[in-house]
């Protein structure tokens, strides 16, 4: 079985973003960029099911300007097989990476897509769902643990719900979507980064892949949020105690 | 303009989230017609709609569908199920809160209708036009949907609080009728399978609709000591809320994390003892009325928010605050 896993260039989770003074977006050159930490997740995870045995390759995706190669040599680091690359400048909303990846799904045929469940950037989090939606997948998403079921062909999926943990089973092939405690990657080790460097990125295009990029959105600005005005420090426990009964009157 | 509301119920009423997500309808525009669809199996589920039915008088009509196939809020069947209701209704607007319900099928049935949804609405300036976070909240991005009927939100339900209706307009109850499934698509249906959810039951609020939340983080050092903050928060009547490092350590399980990717609290007070005040953290408490924070490092980001600091040693401040804090009413 291949699995197939998503990776997103964005802004370093590190960084500090900076509006742009024209409002049109948020400042992107000049800045750190790094895989999403979802993403990182994502691969982990498949990472773990290949070497228990279960799975027999990881292909990596990405898709954007050129710079994402950086992105999935950094995959192919931490050891993903081999890379594809679809490769466009056109601005892509989750629906649009979700039928690109349909398209990679139809033709590489893996058994099991697992997605971070946002990117740090947007924080849309919709391309998993969409994903299993257009495949009729079944989809396991916000995902904390993960059992493989090989002979059964069934993931049992614990899933990161607003009342606690759900679990759910789910036929394969199936789409998960990863939440922040299913695993801790790895770090790319320095003999892998070298042998990284001979895997094979394939470069596709939307056009090849039969897709229409369109967009159904249009950003009108991007703005700062306002401030929170700056507090005052208090002294000792009464005083915290006596400003917020008759100051902030919320006790 | 017509809106179908996917709504979440509970115990035989609708939840305080999908309430918010007919707020947010109103704000649409006047006289937009709103229809909440509900979803499950047994007398719970007429219950919920004979609730929903009377809880707000923007309501005019509540769809049912009854079938042990969406027993559970999967997202295979309610996709579908809003395919088909979609399909026969022909809204302009489908919305649902941005809870893991929400987030979970909202983007699926999105696909299925070929739309790009718009995740997480803060505010809406307009039919098309919707203000919503990107980067955790450190930049505000205002987009115009120029696709097809239907729009597709997921809304943030801190930011559409819901009006008190007084009980003359509850009356005034919306027609109540049964999605007809006959057509209902099931290919994906059966794929998926609920096992189980494991929750953590308490008397305490709900942390998403809890007037005062208190928040431990790493500080807190253990499960044991975490307890200092359930006591404080019982004697408040308030909700417990933790960070991703809390949580991570295992102090208190993951439905209590606070923060980009936990939950988004704006109560009236909020009160973090030992948080640092990570950018992820401070996301989800932003748009708190009254933020304390208590920490032993006066250089902790958290103060840059606060707007009442103690820089002091937690384990100090909590039996204090304990001791001197009045009695909730």
């Amino acid at each position: 079985m291949k699995i197939m896993v998503a990776l997103k260039r964005v802004i370093d989770y590190a960084v500090k973003i900076r509006v742009k003074p024209d409002k049109s977006g948020v400042e992107t050159s000049n800045v750190k960029m790094s895989m999403n930490p979802f993403c990182e997740i994502a691969l982990e995870e498949a990472l773990r099911i290949k070497e228990s045995g279960l799975a027999s390759e990881v292909i990596a995706v990405s898709m954007g300007p050129a710079q994402c190669v950086d992105t999935l040599r950094t995959g192919l680091a931490m050891g993903a097989d081999r890379a594809i690359h679809v490769d466009t400048s056109s601005t892509l909303y989750p629906l649009s990476v979700a039928k690109l990846l349909k398209a990679l799904v139809d033709t590489e045929k893996p058994g099991l897509l697992i997605l971070g469940k946002q990117a740090i950037d947007d924080d849309c989090n919709q391309t998993g769902q969409m994903l299993a939606g257009l495949l009729n997948w079944p989809q396991g998403t916000f995902a904390s643990k993960v059992v493989l079921d090989k002979e059964k062909q069934v993931a049992t999926v614990d899933r990161e719900v607003d009342g606690g943990l759900e679990t759910l089973c789910l036929d394969l092939p199936a789409v998960i979507t990863t939440d922040l405690r299913l695993n801790q990657p790895r770090y790319a080790t320095l003999p892998n980064i070298m042998k990284a460097k001979s895997k094979v990125i394939k470069k596709v295009t939307p056009a090849e892949l039969k897709v229409e990029i369109k967009s159904d959105m249009e950003i009108v600005e991007v703005t700062e949020p306002p401030k929170r005005k700056a507090g005052v420090i208090v002294s000792s426990v009464d005083e915290l105690i006596d400003k917020l009964k008759n100051e902030a009157h919320v006790i | 303009i017509s809106t179908l509301i996917l709504a979440e119920h509970e115990d035989g009423a609708i939840k305080p989230s999908s309430l918010s997500a007919v707020a947010a309808a109103g704000a649409l525009s006047e006289g937009n017609s709103i229809s909440i669809l509900l979803a499950g199996a047994g007398p719970s589920l007429e219950e919920a709609a004979s609730h929903a039915a009377s809880i707000h008088p923007l309501i005019s009509q509540v769809l049912v569908a009854n079938t042990d196939k969406l027993r559970y809020p999967l997202a295979e069947p309610w996709a579908e199920l809003v395919h088909l209701v979609q399909q026969k209704g022909g809204y302009s607007h489908i919305i649902a809160a941005s809870s893991s319900f929400g987030k979970n099928i909202l983007p699926r049935a999105a696909a299925l209708l070929d739309k790009s949804p718009i995740t997480d609405v803060t505010d809406i300036s307009g039919p098309q036009l919707f203000v919503r976070p990107i980067y955790a909240g450190n930049a505000l991005c205002t987009v115009r949907y120029t696709g097809g009927d239907p729009c597709m939100l997921t809304i943030r339900s801190t930011s559409f609080p819901v009006p008190s209706v007084s009980d003359d307009s509850k009356s005034n109850a919306a027609t109540i009728s049964q999605v007809d499934l006959s057509t209902f698509n099931e290919d994906a249906v059966g794929k998926s399978r609920y096992v189980k959810l494991t929750s953590q039951d308490t008397e305490r609020p709900d942390l998403g609709n809890a007037r005062i939340v208190v928040t431990g983080g790493r500080a807190l050092k253990s499960a044991e000591n975490f307890k200092l903050i359930e006591k404080l928060a019982e004697k408040l009547g308030a909700a417990v809320g933790a960070t991703r490092a809390a949580v991570d350590s295992g102090f208190v399980p993951n439905e209590l994390q606070v923060g980009q990717t936990g939950k988004i609290v704006a109560p009236d007070l909020y009160m973090a003892f030992g948080v640092s005040g990570a950018i992820q953290h401070l996301a989800g408490i932003r748009d708190s009325k009254v933020i304390v924070a208590v920490n032993k490092d006066a250089d902790a980001p958290i103060f840059q928010v606060a707007d009442y600091g103690l820089v002091a040693d937690l384990f100090e401040v909590l039996p204090e605050l304990l001791e001197k804090l009045p009695e909730k009413k």
